[in-house]
């Protein structure tokens, strides 16, 4: 019998909400459902909020009856903001979190790199925002309980899955004991340890660095702006790098090395905790003041991932698929993409749109994802944690030269997690004009946001399904286009219309119309003239772009998407 | 540092290609030999530079700071 624990976690800045356990009606029945999603951390949610929002019903199992434990992941990018806007959580996040653009790295005292990620007034939200995750899943939670597609199970644990021939089942035990969860496809969302990875017996690929980070939050009054601090070669921590990020309600995160050959059990004694805090604090000029622990944990930089997130009717999405460094804020900014990605692929095999065969984009598209992050990660893995003697020694020379010399100081710099391209999507139109556009979003990439108003943003209009963004001076897409559309509508394609318009309020033949008398957007969009289109994927994504469309290349490319 | 110095610098990206190849070298010449294959390359790199007093100013700097 699974008995999850009905006290509230401790913090000291987070009220812990206990949920009531969900209960089978009868001890062992099966139940049937289409999706099935095993953990309801973010990348579990945003897949289920995002299948919900395409007509597909899902149960999301956890074993907890709260959300999860301590502030982790606390640094989401734009980009997650992009997503997370899509599935209605943004703004609370805006409303509460704390946006910044500048990183500051340190050394022998000396403010040695200034990193500054721009922001352009095009972009409705700031590079980074902190918040930690309790309230990000709380988020989350809430907006599942407002869509009726989508049930949370608290206090659900998930012991076995079993695949049997077109089918998934769970087994799940309860407080009230277990029952049989039967699936058409079941979500493996259960997190960087995940339970159903080892069952299965899958192996993960990459690397995994030497040396462990402490985490530790705590509140203390700092009078310092919301920027990235990194300490490196610290005098009470040599040849280790610390981290400090301001998080809402006067919270720290402390992050530092641990002395090579000492245990994370040994780093977590409140004697170690205390001495080490107080030291970092003590250096930045904050000697004896007085500050409280919330939470600490110790994590491993690691870079891995595995090949292939399809297994039969299981699939991997987040932490469960891959494990990122934390270094370039990768984690949940990654499973935050995965599960926009993987939502709408399931979404159309569930509902007979695309061949099951489309969930082998999802991985093709995602595993590239991951691998480009590792590898990216692995830069600046090598800077913060030098794997070797070599890799330590060029470090240290690099600390050393930048003193005095500027040209080694943009190698402070790693890397942040920014979206992959899926340049070599299955999806991209073979057939369009992609090649001869100068500028705008490639086919694959991500869309690029414009401002067209006070508080209004080309990405406010966009998502849900397909889009086909048109470009026009004010006459009516030509009707043969708008059949092709139609066309591709009566096959069940979710395909939505938005014109954008330099004159006329309304387009004929558009759903909606964007009036935009300056061309900026168009200028964003690398558009000369007016027919020109492009078409995003649910994921937002371009997929094809046409610098003058016409109905026989729209119906070609709305007919071949899912012929893989 | 001097104008005539700024003139030709690494990009980015070749910068981060050299770190990653000297210290994969470094760790294959391994830590007996490794100030040997330091003070090689210096010698390679000075005859590349070809410019004695050039690289009497990067011993200079790279003294700094030790």
């Amino acid at each position: 019998m699974h008995n999850p624990s009905a006290e509230p976690r401790p913090s000291i800045y987070y009220r812990y909400h206990v949920h009531q356990p969900w209960l089978p009606r009868h001890v062992g029945e099966v139940q049937r459902h289409p999706v099935v999603i095993v953990g309801s951390g973010p990348s579990g949610l945003v897949t289920a909020l995002e299948l919900a929002r395409l007509g597909v019903r899902s149960v999301v199992l956890t074993a907890d009856l709260q959300v999860s434990q301590g502030s982790r992941a606390i640094v989401f990018t734009r980009r997650s903001l992009e997503i997370l806007q899509q599935v209605g959580v943004a703004r609370r996040i805006m409303e509460f979190g704390l946006p910044w653009r500048f990183g500051n790295s340190y050394y022998r005292g000396q403010h040695v790199f200034r990193m500054e990620a721009p922001h352009d007034p095009d972009d409705r939200f700031p590079p980074m925002v902190n918040i930690q995750q309790q309230y990000l899943e709380e988020y989350l939670g809430d907006a599942c309980r407002a869509q009726p597609l989508i049930e949370l199970r608290w206090g659900n644990r998930c012991t076995s899955v079993r695949q049997q021939g077109d089918r998934v089942l769970a087994e799940v035990d309860t407080p009230a004991g277990s029952y049989v969860i039967e699936s058409e496809w079941l979500v493996a969302a259960d997190g960087g340890r995940s339970p159903i990875r080892s069952a299965l017996g899958l192996p993960l690929e990459g690397n995994a660095y030497e040396g462990y980070f402490v985490i530790a939050d705590i509140k203390v009054d700092l009078p310092l702006p919301t920027e990235r601090l990194a300490y490196f070669d610290p005098e009470w921590n040599p040849r280790n790098t610390v981290l400090m990020h301001r998080q809402p309600q006067g919270m720290w995160r402390v992050d530092y090395q641990l002395p090579e050959g000492e245990t994370p059990e040994q780093a977590l004694t409140p004697e170690s905790l205390q001495a080490r805090i107080d030291a970092q604090l003590a250096m930045i000029g904050y000697a004896g003041i007085s500050w409280e622990m919330d939470w600490s944990s110790v994590y491993s930089a690691r870079a891995l991932t595995l090949p292939d997130y399809v297994h039969g009717r299981i699939l991997f999405v987040g932490d469960a698929a891959h494990l990122l460094p934390i270094f370039g804020v990768r984690g949940a900014n990654t499973a935050f993409q995965d599960a926009q990605s993987l939502a709408w692929h399931l979404a159309f095999v569930v509902r007979r749109l695309a061949p099951d065969t489309l969930l082998a984009n999802y991985s093709r598209e995602r595993v590239g994802a991951a691998r480009e992050i590792i590898d990216e990660a692995g830069k600046s893995t090598r800077f913060m944690t030098p794997p070797t003697t070599g890799f330590r020694l060029l470090r240290d020379a690099v600390l050393s030269l930048s003193l005095s010399q500027s040209f080694v100081r943009p190698l402070y710099h790693w890397r942040t997690s920014r979206p992959h391209e899926y340049v070599d999507s299955a999806l991209n139109s073979r057939t369009d004009d992609n090649k001869s556009f100068t500028s705008g979003p490639c086919d694959g990439a991500p869309p690029r946001n414009v401002r067209l108003g006070p508080q209004d943003y080309l990405l406010d209009h966009l998502g849900g399904g397909f889009d086909l963004l048109y470009f026009s001076d004010g006459e009516a897409i030509p009707e043969s286009q708008v059949a092709a559309v139609q066309a591709a509508r009566a096959r069940g394609l979710p395909l939505k219309v938005t014109a954008v318009s330099a004159g006329s309020t309304t387009v004929p033949g558009a759903d909606q119309t964007l009036v935009e008398a300056s061309g900026h957007l168009r200028e964003c969009y690398g558009v000369a003239n007016a027919g020109a289109a492009y078409l995003l994927r649910p994921d937002q994504h371009i997929c094809a772009r046409w610098a003058r469309l016409d109905s026989t290349r729209l119906r070609a490319t709305l007919d071949n998407l899912f012929i893989l | 540092m001097t104008a005539a110095e700024t003139v030709r610098t690494l990009a980015i990206a070749d910068l981060e290609r050299v770190y990653d190849s000297l210290a994969e070298a470094l760790d294959t010449a391994g830590p007996e030999k490794g100030t040997l294959f330091l003070v090689k390359l210096a010698l390679l790199s000075a005859n590349a530079l070809a410019d004695a007093a050039l690289f009497q100013q990067q011993i200079e700097v790279a003294l700094l700071d030790l």
